[in-house]
């Protein structure tokens, strides 16, 4: 379990860069839904991505420190219980560090269905539990209103994290030297 | 498209001159004095403190005119649909029923929804001017430092340091990969279909993580190179010294902030003022 909390010079780099890539992606790259106050954020992915090769703090406190960033370049203010709910979800993903075999150079079906497992748990966890609560505590908003944004980030976001983060693990497994590609003759 | 993270200008008021740490403290406080409260008297009262700050900092209208329009979109769409989700939580909360307009069904206008909404626009917007006021006059390099003063890990506030300080380079990467997408014809705007715009979009994700992935490597190898992370603890080119201003900025927000707590316990006896009653 150590490894995975492990920070070194390298995941504190990532997670910097990483943080300011997501707050490009979420005020700029994101698809419009038919419905209010929600969006396609392909940010998501990209904290996915992040978190399975640096590991849960790095993806943990991307997202985190990216809402809360482009919230407040945005709006004035962060609205943390959504900046919170980020951070949770972006730590949740990064359970699936050392548990596919991306850094080996490869990416397969079971991988990805480790991932998309993990990353389903981590944005339901994050959208239908800590947000939805977290605004009823901080900003007494009403209950009905919250699950269903709730309900509505959650998929959204599970698809951004699947089909974003899923592509990029694969390109990113492809530049990887691949495990025993050296054979002694 | 651009944008500037933090359009710090140095200028000389009493706000800019007061250390990171102190507004990043007081700024905390107040939000979570106007997060805490439902009294529209005490959100009202915070709101033209906030705003009394905001001329003391010398921040033009100009400046703020982008975000203001962001925040009001926001707080009109809020309203609407709280309205359209829960049109009777005024009278859940407040527990009287007064009725003012019948629209149609269950929307009907009371003037408890018409309170609790009005309490809750202004709740958020009193928000706005305190993070106004500390994103424009924190010297971004400052702003690590303050972190790690308030005793947050070096490594995350320099995680974070890193972000405002890449923020520029990665947005200019943006720009050229996303212009250069375009030149070859890759359609970005609405008019687009949704599957294509987000097919598109990765098309500009892709080259500029991996770009990002290359640099990474290149800092952290630099940055193990010059020993960091060896001590635990490490000092700040950029750290200010807590002046007597500072403490009493600090002592005026800690106040605000009990006082807002004293009167939801002891006045209102509970976060709602209930002026039905």
């Amino acid at each position: 379990m150590k490894k995975y909390f492990e920070v070194n010079t390298k995941t504190i780099v990532a997670t910097g860069l990483g943080a300011a890539i997501f707050t490009i992606l979420f005020m700029f790259i994101k698809v419009p839904s038919p419905i209010p106050e929600t969006s396609l954020q392909t940010a998501y992915g990209l904290s996915a991505f992040f978190a399975v090769v640096f590991g849960p703090i790095a993806g943990g406190l991307i997202s985190f420190i990216g809402h809360a960033l482009s919230d407040a370049v945005q709006y004035g203010s962060p609205w943390w219980s959504w900046v919170i709910a980020s951070g949770v979800s972006g730590f949740i993903f990064g359970f699936a560090y050392k548990r596919t075999r991306v850094e080996d150079g490869e990416f397969k079906l079971t991988d990805i269905v480790t991932f998309n497992v993990i990353q389903i748990i981590g944005n339901a966890i994050a959208w239908l539990i800590v947000a939805p609560i977290l605004d009823i505590l901080i900003y007494a908003e009403p209950a009905n209103l919250v699950f269903t944004q709730g309900a509505i980030a959650t998929v959204m976001n599970s698809i951004s994290a699947g089909v974003i983060g899923t592509l990029l693990l694969i390109a990113y497994a492809g530049t990887r030297t691949k495990k025993g590609s050296l054979s002694k003759k | 498209m651009k944008i500037k993270l933090f359009s710090y200008n140095r200028l000389d008021t009493p706000i800019h001159r007061l250390s990171g740490i102190t507004k990043l403290i007081t700024f905390l406080f107040l939000t979570f004095a106007v997060m805490f409260s439902y009294d529209i008297r005490v959100i009202i009262a915070v709101m033209i403190f906030a705003l009394i700050l905001l001329r003391v900092s010398k921040i033009k209208f100009s400046q703020i005119k982008v975000m203001m329009i962001y925040v009001l979109i926001f707080l009109v769409t809020n309203a609407i649909i709280t309205f359209f989700f829960a049109p009777e939580y005024g009278v859940e909360i407040y527990g009287t029923r007064h009725e003012i307009l019948k629209i149609f069904g269950r929307y009907n206008l009371t003037r408890e929804q018409l309170f609790y909404q009005t309490t809750k626009f202004f709740k958020y917007a009193s928000v706005i001017p305190f993070g106004i006021i500390f994103l424009l006059t924190t010297d971004p390099s400052e702003f690590a430092a303050s972190l790690s003063g308030m005793g947050i890990s070096y490594k995350v506030s320099y995680a974070v340091a890193l972000t405002l300080r890449y923020f520029p380079d990665i947005q200019r990467d943006y720009q050229d990969i996303s212009q250069a997408q375009q030149a070859r014809g890759l359609e970005i705007s609405k008019k687009a279909s949704l599957l294509n715009r987000f097919k598109n979009a990765l098309l500009i994700i892709v080259p500029l993580i991996f770009s990002t992935i290359e640099r990474i490597e290149l800092i952290s190898n630099a940055m193990d190179l010059r020993g960091f992370g060896k001590f635990k603890t490490r000092t700040w080119y950029k750290k200010k010294k807590l002046k007597k201003q500072d403490y009493l900025a600090i002592i005026v927000s800690v106040l605000i902030f009990i006082i807002t707590i004293l009167i939801s316990v002891f006045i209102n006896k509970s976060r709602f003022y209930n002026p039905f009653i």
